[in-house]
Order: structure tokens, then C-alpha cells, then sequence
């Protein structure tokens, strides 16, 4: 199975992203699930997704390092699995 | 995956907005249910006008609050309701709104099937017209199954089913959960709570201490299925915490804006003590959120007084302040309803009449004669499921 930081990810269409002073909470409007980013660097990566093309990069350019990586991994495939991310398709 | 602590904490100290708001659109009912948590009925000559209700609607989307729980009074009694919903979901918020069902016609049922960002919830007191009419009046129950059958039958998916629990319709659980299921409905409970005409009735109808254990256990073993909206956080004494953020969201997460404009820390807390100020006072509801007197004391620590010694404490944090308020109790101690049966002992102490009446009142027969409705009695953090965390 390949990772999802070799995926090209963006937020779905019906999430809504508002940053906090400890990350940022995703509502889903379809799901009606809110999400927490309980990380600013996480948030840092979502908003760079969509620029990205993969979040792979998306990470290396909102300097997560390569120790963190794996942590970052889990959170994103998370947020795909609540279809608060989306695979973009070209 | 669970909220962590330190989430919490954030929480605790209050948000850049709030998670959970609720706008009463009007304090006009044709319903006269008897725990009605706005004391509504007739319509208030303040309510604020179509365009202040936008203009609100513009300071929320600058405010990136996701969506609204619309509730009144009857919320659909207001000639713009439709004007002020499709306004807000135009400029991306999000509408939750209550009914006792008495206009969700086919027409409307198939207008709410056309949109996401649209949920309803019929508010029914019980599974049964004998036990839900003696607590929301007499039709009442046929009316709110009339809405559930249009809903279901226009394909609306995951409309709620709203009860409000109490001595009586607590043995229906499994009656009200089959109601439910037969709409594709979600049941969602709430928890009872003496505020505004909910003050005359709550010794008849609260729970009783027996009963609450088993609606702890009933939520347990119905897990998500069952939405809470984090009502019953005070029943985390009985053994663990139930899903969701315990934690009293009062001006930290959640506020009421009511249909005057007036803005308090909590719908359930309509009294001067937890009055913010107005939306139509200069800076509106973004400058009341962030700076008032109000909000920003309650984002302090609260203090446990009584429940310090309480190794239910960190799940439970003593509970509703509401229902502390409203009962007479210091806000610094137990929940009326504590399950640890300190609660009991403390209401003892209260000198009857010595508590706080709700402030305003638009019953339609004045106070403690009680009168009228509301068809939105939930917890304002209902429809907040908090399911996902996701951390790095
Ligand atoms: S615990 Fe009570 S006072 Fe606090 S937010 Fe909930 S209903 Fe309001
Ligand atoms: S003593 Fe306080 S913290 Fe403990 S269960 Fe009772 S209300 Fe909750």
C-alpha cells in the first residue's frame, strides 16, 4: 500500500478549515464532523496541500523533519480516512 | 481516538469563536411545552429585523463559525426563516435548526432534502402521544411525527430526533430509539435543565438517581449511535467518561445570541448574570466573544470548592453551571443531579424561593403560572460530535 505522503492531497470540497491558537479545527459540512489540528505545523501543512504535489513536499516545505515524518503520516491518513482530505485528481 | 487533555485546556481558555452557537431567531411559540428553556411564547417587539439578522450572518462568516443551531421559540414562525437560512448558508454557515414540526410540510421537508448544510431536529418528549403531550400539549406528538413521516419520505437522511429526558420518557429509551430508526432518524438525548420554565418542573420531571444510572448505562452501550451532544458529562462519576468534551463550553465554545440580539454564555442560562451585552452594541458579537467582562471570567480556572475532593472531577468538573445556577446552588461545588449524591444534599440546604428566577420571560401566561414553547431544548454542543483528533 503506498503512503499518503506520496499522494497528492487537498482539503474536500465541503471542509471548512479556521486556525486556533493551538492548530486549527476542520468542520466536514456533509459528515457534520469537526476535526482538530493540535498542531500549528500540521496546519501549516494542510494549507499547503493543495499548492504540493505531494504531501511528502507539502511536509519537507513546511520543514517537518524527517524524525517527525511518520507522525505527520498517521495524522494525515487519518484526516483522508475522515474525508477531511481528499486525493486531488489531476 | 479521544480528545486529549491538553485540547481540553485550550477549550477551557475559549476559542477565536465559538464552536456552538445557538441563535434564537424568536421567542414566538404556538406551543406551551411546560420545561420550556426559554420561557418563549409570545414574540418579542425588539426581535431583531431581517437585515440585523444578516448582518449577523456576515459577522459569523468573518468569524469562520461553521454553522448554527437555529432554534426559538418556533423558529419557522418568523415570515423571513427562510430568507435569514438560505442567507446564511450562502455565506458558508452551516444551519441546524429546531422544530416541533408544526411547518415541516412536504414542500419543506423536500427544501431540506436539496441541501448539505441544512440539518433539522424534530423536538418529541416522548414515544408515546400519552407521555410526550402532557409535557409539550395536547397534538403535539402527532404534529412532530407528521414532520419525521414528510422528512423521511422527502429522503432526508440523518434528520435528529431531539428528546429532552425525564422521569417519564426515561423508560422509553428503547421505544424512543425504534421511533427513531423507523423515520432513519438519530436519536439525539438531552439532558433537562432548569432554566426557563424548566425551573417550575424540574423536581416533577428530572431524572430520578436510579434513573440516571440507567441512562449512563443505556448511552454506554449505544455509544455513537446515539447523539448526546456532551448533555450528560455530570454522569462520568458513574464509572467512565462518556464520548465527548466534558467540559462546561459556557462563553468558552458555546453562547446563545437570543432573537433580541442579547448575548449570553449559554441558551440555558438566560439571566443578567451570564448577559454578555448585545449584538447591536458597537463591535457586535465579534467584540463581545473576544473581550467582554463576562466570557473572559469564565475562561478562567474555575474553582472545584465542594468537588475538589472528587475522583470524578476531571471528567465531570461538577457538572452543569446552569443547573447549579438555577437551582440555587454556588457554581464553585456540585451539580443538583450529582451522581455521587451531593447534590441532594446540597439542594437541601438552598432556602426555598431563594433562587434566581429566569430573567425574561415571554410565556404566554407570566411566569410560574408557565406557559408555552420552544421546540429547541438541546445542549449546545449538540451536533458537535467530537470524533476525530488528529494530532502530530
Ligand atoms: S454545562 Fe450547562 S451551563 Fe455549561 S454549557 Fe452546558 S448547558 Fe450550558
Ligand atoms: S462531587 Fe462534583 S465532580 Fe464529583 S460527581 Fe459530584 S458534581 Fe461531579
Amino acid at each position: 500500500m503506498t503512503s499518503v505522503l506520496d499522494q497528492p492531497l487537498g482539503v474536500a470540497p465541503q471542509v471548512s478549515v479556521r486556525p486556533e491558537r493551538f492548530g486549527a479545527l476542520l468542520y466536514h459540512f456533509g459528515t457534520r464532523r469537526l476535526s482538530f489540528l493540535k498542531d500549528r505545523r500540521l496546519l501549516d501543512v494542510v494549507e499547503r496541500l493543495d499548492g504540493s504535489p505531494s504531501a511528502r513536499e507539502a511536509c519537507s516545505a513546511a520543514g517537518v523533519s524527517e524524525t517527525a515524518l511518520p507522525a505527520f503520516e498517521r495524522a494525515l491518513a487519518r484526516l483522508v480516512e475522515t474525508d477531511m482530505l481528499r486525493e486531488r485528481r489531476p | 481516538m479521544s480528545v486529549a487533555l491538553p485540547l481540553v485546556e485550550h477549550f477551557a481558555a475559549g476559542l477565536d469563536a465559538p464552536i456552538c452557537l445557538t441563535w434564537e431567531l424568536t421567542y414566538a411559540c404556538n406551543l406551551d411545552c411546560r420545561h420550556c428553556l426559554s420561557s418563549s411564547g409570545r414574540r418579542d417587539p425588539r426581535e431583531l429585523s431581517t437585515a440585523e439578522a444578516k448582518g449577523v450572518i456576515d459577522e459569523l462568516e468573518a468569524m469562520q463559525v461553521f454553522y448554527v443551531n437555529i432554534g426559538g421559540g418556533e423558529p419557522t414562525i418568523r415570515r423571513d426563516f427562510w430568507e435569514i437560512v438560505d442567507y446564511a448558508v450562502a455565506h458558508h454557515v452551516g444551519v441546524k435548526f429546531s422544530t416541533n414540526g408544526s411547518r415541516i410540510t412536504p414542500e419543506v421537508a423536500g427544501r431540506i432534502a436539496g441541501s448539505d448544510y441544512l440539518d433539522v431536529q424534530v423536538s418529541l418528549d416522548g414515544a408515546t402521544a400519552e407521555i410526550n403531550d402532557a409535557v409539550r400539549g395536547q397534538g403535539s406528538f402527532a404534529t412532530a411525527v407528521g414532520a419525521l413521516e414528510n422528512l423521511a419520505t422527502a429522503g432526508v437522511r440523518d434528520f435528529k430526533l431531539s428528546v429532552v429526558c425525564t422521569r417519564h420518557n426515561l423508560p422509553q429509551l428503547d421505544d424512543l430509539k425504534a421511533l427513531a430508526d423507523r423515520y432513519g432518524a438519530q436519536l439525539r438525548l438531552t439532558r433537562l435543565r432548569p432554566s426557563g420554565r424548566g425551573a417550575v418542573v424540574w423536581n416533577e420531571l428530572h431524572p430520578t438517581a436510579e434513573q440516571q444510572q440507567v441512562l449512563y448505562r443505556w448511552l454506554l452501550a449505544h455509544g455513537e449511535e446515539v447523539l448526546t451532544g456532551d448533555s450528560f458529562f455530570h454522569l462520568a462519576g458513574f464509572g467512565e467518561p462518556l464520548p465527548g468534551l466534558n467540559l462546561c463550553g459556557a462563553g468558552r465554545v458555546v453562547c446563545l445570541i437570543d432573537p433580541v440580539g442579547d448575548v449570553y454564555a449559554c441558551p440555558f442560562a438566560i439571566h443578567d448574570a451570564f448577559l454578555a451585552g448585545n449584538v447591536r452594541d458597537p463591535g457586535g458579537f465579534g467584540h463581545l466573544w473576544r473581550h467582554s467582562e463576562l466570557f473572559r471570567s469564565l475562561r478562567e480556572p474555575e474553582a472545584a470548592g465542594a468537588c475538589g475532593s472528587c475522583s470524578a472531577y476531571d471528567s465531570c468538573r461538577g457538572g452543569c453551571m446552569a443547573a447549579k445556577f438555577f437551582t440555587g446552588l454556588p457554581l464553585a461545588g456540585p451539580d443538583p443531579e450529582c451522581v455521587k449524591g451531593h447534590g441532594a444534599a446540597a439542594l437541601a440546604a438552598v432556602t426555598p424561593g431563594s433562587q434566581p428566577r429566569p430573567s425574561p420571560d415571554h410565556s404566554r401566561v407570566a411566569f410560574l403560572g408557565r406557559r408555552v414553547d420552544r421546540a429547541c431544548d438541546e445542549h449546545p454542543l449538540a451536533g458537535t460530535e467530537l470524533a476525530t483528533t488528529a494530532s502530530a
